[in-house]
């Protein structure tokens, strides 16, 4: 069953205006945010043990704790650079709920000792661009925005920017390397954003998915919060379903749900016919996972890492056995090689080889030492670049190769894939 | 040679006061060059825009070619744009791709003869429930088949030319 806890007006359509959002108890927390201290917010965030929701999963409370206390400005940026292959939860947040990000923002911003933010949105989504855009005028407009907000003392402004893609950008200083104007290449940690981000100020960067959720901490509690969840993942989380499911879509339950029955029961399992072959849990980063390691998963930060995956962004890719995974990982190389940034050698070049190999296989010219090498490669892709695009595309090449060997072992031998009917479909 | 309209110069006068730092406009000033100039971002519409936003040309080369929704060449008055990553490649969107091209009887990437349809294949746009898609302009075209995606492309032919 769903737990709609962030999703539970998504299905209003008057949810994405300000009238309506109100009526759904909407900016309530931010009223209650301004009877609180900002370290109390912060105490409460730590406590409920929120993880962002963007993809590394690390401790909210924690992150905002980096902080520094030198007086200088501090920046939010809200990342809705939402770019792993098979996310698109924060895009209908920010289409049918854009007031819940503003006041996620707001109180966040309030939390942080923070007078200025931005949303940073891809630009391809428009509808997520306008939305945001109209829900902050609205705030401006009704004071929830600007000087002196609910007459609290308190000041905030906000921004959104557009992308104008490049799938990097949504690693943080990546993403603010891009709002500074400039090409989106990620910047060597430490420093960390915290002590050094936008304009060498200290800056946090937080996911859509996490922003909001701030606001439910601050409604229900950190015993409530914690209802759900499991003890290292607490609270409910949005997964975005896609591949060969019959229902796929957004689907809100919470951490530590059977991936099983995310499958088969909400989403209503596969076509007529078809066998689950494999799955990707958490984006197209995460490594794969064998059918059988599929129907015994659960969806959380710990378990999944103990399949040698992770939940990342809660991307869950379902392939069934019609496809071919020399195809799949051909089709997922394509993409990181398209969007390797350039400036680490092990990161440029890998994925260059990797995508090339792979392909070489594909069209017909692969050599068995080609499985090996492509190994190696992706061996050596492994934590030694500035950021985690590298091991994005060596983790599943590694997975692949492991748990499908048989199937690129065919390929190189017949010159065509194991699965009946699958045609290498390239332009 | 390409100039900014006077709302183009008003509106990149404004980014240039909206940031904390100007070359945080050169974003949004892209966006505004590509839209007045055809679908694209020709060099000297670069060099126009480095005097208007007084940023060195260098800057903005930086990011244009860095990120891939600024053309580098010209594009049909339909830039059909493929998703073919792996949720939408599962579904179909690699034979939608070439269907497109067949059925307008152009190469990826280039121009059709009447000067109407691009068609490209492109990297995730987060539309991997509703796969397989296309984007057209700023609008996304989901859960196609051939024929839907033909039906959207026709359809919005005709009121190109009508304009």
């Amino acid at each position: 069953m769903e737990v709609k806890i962030l999703s539970e007006h998504y299905h209003k359509d008057d949810f994405q205006g300000l009238t309506g959002y109100k009526a759904n108890g909407g900016y309530e927390m931010l009223k209650k945010a301004f009877t609180m201290k900002p370290q109390e917010i912060i105490d409460l965030v730590k406590a409920a043990g929120l993880r962002g929701r963007g993809g590394a999963g690390f401790p909210t409370g924690v992150k905002w704790g980096f902080l520094p206390d030198n007086g200088e400005p501090r920046y939010l940026l809200c990342n809705a650079d939402e770019g792993e292959p098979g996310t698109f939860k924060d895009r209908e947040m920010m289409e049918r709920a854009p007031h819940q990000l503003v006041e996620g923002m707001i109180i966040s911003a309030f939390a942080i000792g923070s007078k200025k933010s931005y949303i940073y949105i891809r630009g391809e989504y428009d509808d997520s661009i306008n939305s945001c855009r109209q829900a902050i005028k609205e705030a401006y407009d009704a004071g929830l925005l600007g000087k002196n907000i609910m007459g609290s003392g308190f000041d905030h402004d906000m921004d959104v920017y557009c992308g104008a893609g490049a799938y990097i950008c949504g690693e943080e200083t990546g993403m603010i390397s891009s709002l500074e104007g400039k090409k989106g290449q990620p910047k060597l940690k430490p420093p960390f954003p915290a002590v050094q981000g936008y304009l060498g100020k200290p800056t946090i960067v937080n996911n859509v998915e996490t922003l909001a959720s701030v606001i439910y901490i601050l409604r229900d509690g950190v015993d409530a919060y914690r209802k759900y969840g499991t003890e290292k993942s607490p609270g409910t989380k949005l997964f975005s379903v896609s591949g060969n499911v019959v229902k796929p879509g957004n689907y809100e339950v919470p951490l530590g749900y059977p991936l099983k029955d995310l499958i088969f029961d909400l989403c209503g399992g596969l076509k007529p016919g078809r066998k689950l072959k494999a799955v990707i849990p958490g984006g197209s980063s995460a490594p794969i996972l064998t059918a059988e390691e599929a129907m015994v998963a659960t969806l959380d930060y710990e378990n999944l890492a103990q399949h040698g995956s992770m939940l990342g962004s809660g991307a869950v890719m379902v392939i069934d056995d019609s496809n071919c995974m020399v195809d799949l990982l051909g089709v997922t190389l394509h993409f990181y090689h398209h969007e390797s940034c350039g400036q680490c050698t092990p990161c440029r070049e890998g994925t260059g080889w990797l995508d090339k190999i792979v392909h070489s296989i594909l069209d017909g010219k692969g050599r068995l030492q080609d499985i090996d090498l492509m190994d190696e490669v992706a061996g050596h892709m492994m934590g030694r670049t500035i950021c985690a695009l590298s091991d994005a595309a060596a983790m599943p090449t590694l997975s692949f190769l492991k748990k499908f060997r048989d199937e690129f072992e065919f390929y190189v031998r017949e010159g065509r894939s194991k699965v009946k009917g699958q045609a290498h479909a390239q332009m | 040679m390409f100039q900014l309209s006077p709302a183009g110069i008003d509106f990149v006068k404004t980014e240039l006061n909206r940031y904390e730092t100007k070359r945080s406009a050169i974003l949004p000033c892209l966006y505004k060059v590509q839209e007045e100039n055809g679908g694209w971002v020709s060099p000297e519409a670069v060099n126009h825009l480095a005097d208007v936003m007084d940023i060195p040309a260098a800057h903005i080369n930086e990011v244009l070619y860095f990120y891939t929704m600024y053309n580098k060449k010209p594009v049909g008055r339909l830039h059909v744009q493929v998703c073919a990553t792996i949720s939408c490649a599962m579904n179909g969107a690699r034979e939608l791709a070439k269907h497109i091209c067949d059925k307008y009887q152009v190469k990826e990437g280039e121009i059709s003869d009447d000067g109407m349809v691009t068609v490209t294949k492109v990297e995730c746009l987060g539309s991997c429930g509703t796969a397989p898609m296309m984007q057209i302009g700023n609008a996304y075209y989901e859960n196609l088949t051939k024929e839907s995606a033909i039906e959207v492309i026709e359809d919005l032919k005709k009121k190109s030319t009508n304009q």
